[in-house]
């Protein structure tokens, strides 16, 4: 029985336990969202002086910062105590892929077990070039989900079940960002990085 | 005590990010690749069971467990914010491999670099509520 939790859980679970955690939250009274987390967490720490978007009562959205913070122990509990055994199996056509960008796939061994991609993530390998991708990352993530007021799961997940239009002009424009970078920018960048 | 069940449901939310493997950056690749069905899955039996499960709700008169209705506010319908705040953040999505839930629970497994990712997307936020008045939405 072990085993079969610890191994990667088939889409179809994964799926269905998503729909659970947005109905949950619903019965709850409240909306599957976490991007509208990082705007409370402007609020509280005092950028309501500096626009008006900002000025928002954020103790109210206390409960999403728990959800969030039961987000971070999730992640310490199942890979503390449900530790898949086996690297991510992803398809060969993918790892071929990160083969010619000079990038480790998930099955090449010790370096390149895990979630993500240690050439772009650990700690002892941090350069100014790691530093200057994450930060652009994020802050593409951060300031894009607020523009379109959503994130995966805001839009993907709630918007969609909806059947809002608005939540799939969104999820459109998720994939226009996407394609454009994991088919054109990330080949550029990695050639200059790896 | 209903504070606790908000923890206890991103607890869920975690290991579920965790165990179907949408948090590694290797998986949005391939999904963007389309060299996989699994993201396409996981994202797909959301949306078709949430479809069902919210069509159900109003059909039935579903309440919250305070009795009021769910909370399923429509959203104005406009273009650009959707498309343009969209495309970048897919932007990011692709790049870093992970969309805010993740971020989170990545930060859980001890990724410590992804605290980084957090702070830039906080501060991305933030530039965005300076500039919201003078962006098309």
């Amino acid at each position: 029985m072990l085993d079969i939790i610890q191994g990667p859980w088939h889409w179809a679970v994964s799926g269905l336990l998503i729909s659970g955690v947005m109905f949950a939250l619903l019965y709850a009274g409240k909306e599957f969202g976490v991007s509208a987390n990082l705007r409370t967490m402007c609020s509280m720490a005092g950028a309501g002086k500096h626009a008006d978007f900002f000025k928002i009562d954020w103790k109210a959205q206390r409960w999403n910062l728990l959800f969030v913070g039961g987000a971070v122990i999730g992640g310490f509990l199942a890979t503390t105590f449900l530790t898949n055994p086996e690297p991510v199996a992803i398809s060969s056509a993918t790892e071929n892929w990160l083969t010619t960008l000079s990038i480790d796939t998930p099955s090449s061994g010790e370096q390149g077990g895990g979630y993500v991609p240690h050439e772009l993530f650990s700690l002892t390998e941090m350069g100014w070039k790691q530093l200057a991708f994450l930060l652009v990352g994020g802050f593409l993530i951060g300031f894009g989900t607020r523009w379109a007021g959503g994130c995966t799961s805001g839009h993907a997940i709630s918007g969609l079940s909806n059947l809002q239009v608005p939540s799939l002009v969104a999820v459109v424009g998720f994939f226009i960002g996407g394609l454009l970078m994991t088919w054109l920018v990330l080949p550029a960048l990695l050639g200059i990085y790896v | 005590m209903r504070t606790l069940i908000y923890l206890l449901i991103g607890v869920v939310f975690g290991i579920v990010m965790t165990k179907s493997e949408a948090v590694s950056w290797f998986r949005i690749q391939e999904m963007f690749r389309f060299e996989s069905f699994h993201m396409y899955g996981i994202i797909g039996t959301a949306v078709v069971t949430g479809i069902i499960g919210v069509a159900l709700s109003k059909r039935m008169g579903w309440k919250t467990i305070d009795g009021d209705s769910l909370k399923l506010n429509p959203k104005d319908f406009t273009v650009p914010r959707y498309l343009l705040g969209g495309t970048i953040f897919g932007l990011g999505w692709a790049m870093t491999g992970a969309c805010p839930g993740p971020m989170f629970t990545l930060l859980g497994q001890g990724i410590w670099t992804i605290g980084l990712v957090i702070l830039a997307a906080t501060a991305g936020t933030y530039v965005y509520g300076v500039l919201r008045p003078r962006l098309p939405h």
